[in-house]
């Protein structure tokens, strides 16, 4: 007993550095896994990620919490190292040893795919939404906001004055999507061409969950990672831009 | 040394994030704006220019390096910081919605590639890219 009470504080007060242990031995059996049980035919990386949605699920079941397994108190510190303060150091650190050429070459087609991305989700979102029985403006554009991102669905809902039922299924859907693009990228990379610095930057654009699109491109080919994110990253400030004003006024304008 | 390399990436994504908002705000939204994309775009300046100048020594490259070799660990941190139990306890239209909307964008991949390529071909044609 009193040895348990020593580990407990001890990684109590250590958290980040637990989180450094925990996610290393995660990263090391994802990859033994790959290598052992699939031949390498599905990349180390994904089943890891696949593995941090599973402990997230378990850590939201175990506590009731929002913060999947940061929310287990020994384990907190990995909301500090997969928080939004490291994931964008680590983002922007990708960036080195990209050629300015290639970001050149698909600068264009990078622009058009975040406004067609962003058209494509306040779409489906709000024609889900419709179809689901949510016909009011106000909830469309919110449902739709979150097909956008997990940020694009509240900061568009509180801004057109949404329920918190709504606005907290909007963040639901900008998590399914992040989810999706974090285990689906890998399986469909082949057969969408997502092979090449431009194709990733395109790739980026249309999907716009930094999240979604950062754990995707690790998933597939870690050096495609920073083409997506450069686009990605200018998403979901877009879609803020558009969600409570044009698109808003454009689905009140269709459905009166 | 190596802090001067972690230095530089932790100005560059400072400054990045500071435009951001400040574009955000420019437009009248309170939201960053590309924040990540900026200071992406100034690290490749940087250590672009330090190296042709040659002063990014390899101690400094390390400390851009190491953040750069974590990105994995940390991206499955996030992971495991996502509120999947929420999502999926959301209900139907969330699934459905979120599905469909990646599936969507993902089918647009293609599209906009073949698009892009079509009009590129002749611009790569005369650069003489590989």
């Amino acid at each position: 007993m009193r040895i348990q009470d020593a580990i407990e504080s001890v990684i109590a007060d250590h958290s980040f550095v637990a989180a450094l242990a925990v996610m290393g031995v995660v990263v090391w059996g994802s990859h033994a896994v790959a290598r052992r049980f699939t031949g390498g035919r599905i990349h180390g990386s994904a089943i890891a990620i696949a593995v941090g949605l599973c402990l997230a699920y378990a850590g939201g079941w175990a506590t009731g919490g929002r913060k999947g397994l940061a929310d287990i108190e020994c384990l907190a510190g990995i909301g500090l190292l997969g928080g939004g303060m490291l994931r964008d150091l680590a983002i922007v650190a990708t960036a080195y040893g990209v050629r300015m050429q290639e970001l050149r070459n698909a600068g264009m087609a990078g622009g058009v795919s975040l406004v067609v991305g962003i058209v494509i989700a306040f779409v489906v979102g709000s024609t889900t939404a419709y179809a689901f029985g949510y016909r009011d403006a106000v909830s469309m554009t919110t449902i739709g906001g979150g097909a956008a991102t997990f940020i694009v669905g509240p900061v568009t809902g509180a801004a057109v004055g949404a329920g918190s039922d709504v606005i907290a299924l909007s963040i639901a859907t900008g998590v399914v999507k992040a989810v999706v693009v974090m285990i689906g990228t890998p399986l469909i990379a082949p057969w969408i061409g997502l092979t090449s610095p431009r194709a990733a930057l395109i790739y980026g654009g249309l999907l716009g969950t930094t999240s979604g699109v950062a754990a995707g491109l690790a998933a597939t080919d870690e050096r495609l990672v920073p083409y997506g994110a450069m686009t990605a990253t200018f998403y979901t400030g877009l879609g803020c831009l558009v969600g409570p004003s044009v698109v808003f006024v454009v689905i009140r304008s269709l459905v009166g | 040394m190596t802090i001067y390399g972690t230095a530089i990436l932790a100005i560059c994504l400072l400054v990045g994030q500071i435009a951001g908002v400040l574009l955000g705000r420019a437009i009248g939204i309170d939201a960053n704006v590309g924040g990540v994309g900026i200071a992406m775009l100034m690290l490749i300046g940087v250590t672009s220019s330090l190296q042709h100048r040659g002063r990014l020594v390899p101690a400094t490259q390390n400390g851009i390096l190491f953040w750069s070799s974590v990105y994995i660990p940390v991206v499955v941190a996030m992971a495991a910081c996502q509120n999947v139990r929420g999502a999926l306890a959301g209900g139907a239209v969330a699934i459905v919605a979120g599905v469909a909307a990646a599936a969507a964008a993902f089918a647009m991949v293609p599209v906009i590639l073949r698009s892009a390529s079509v009009v590129r071909e002749p611009a790569d044609g005369v650069h003489g890219e590989a």
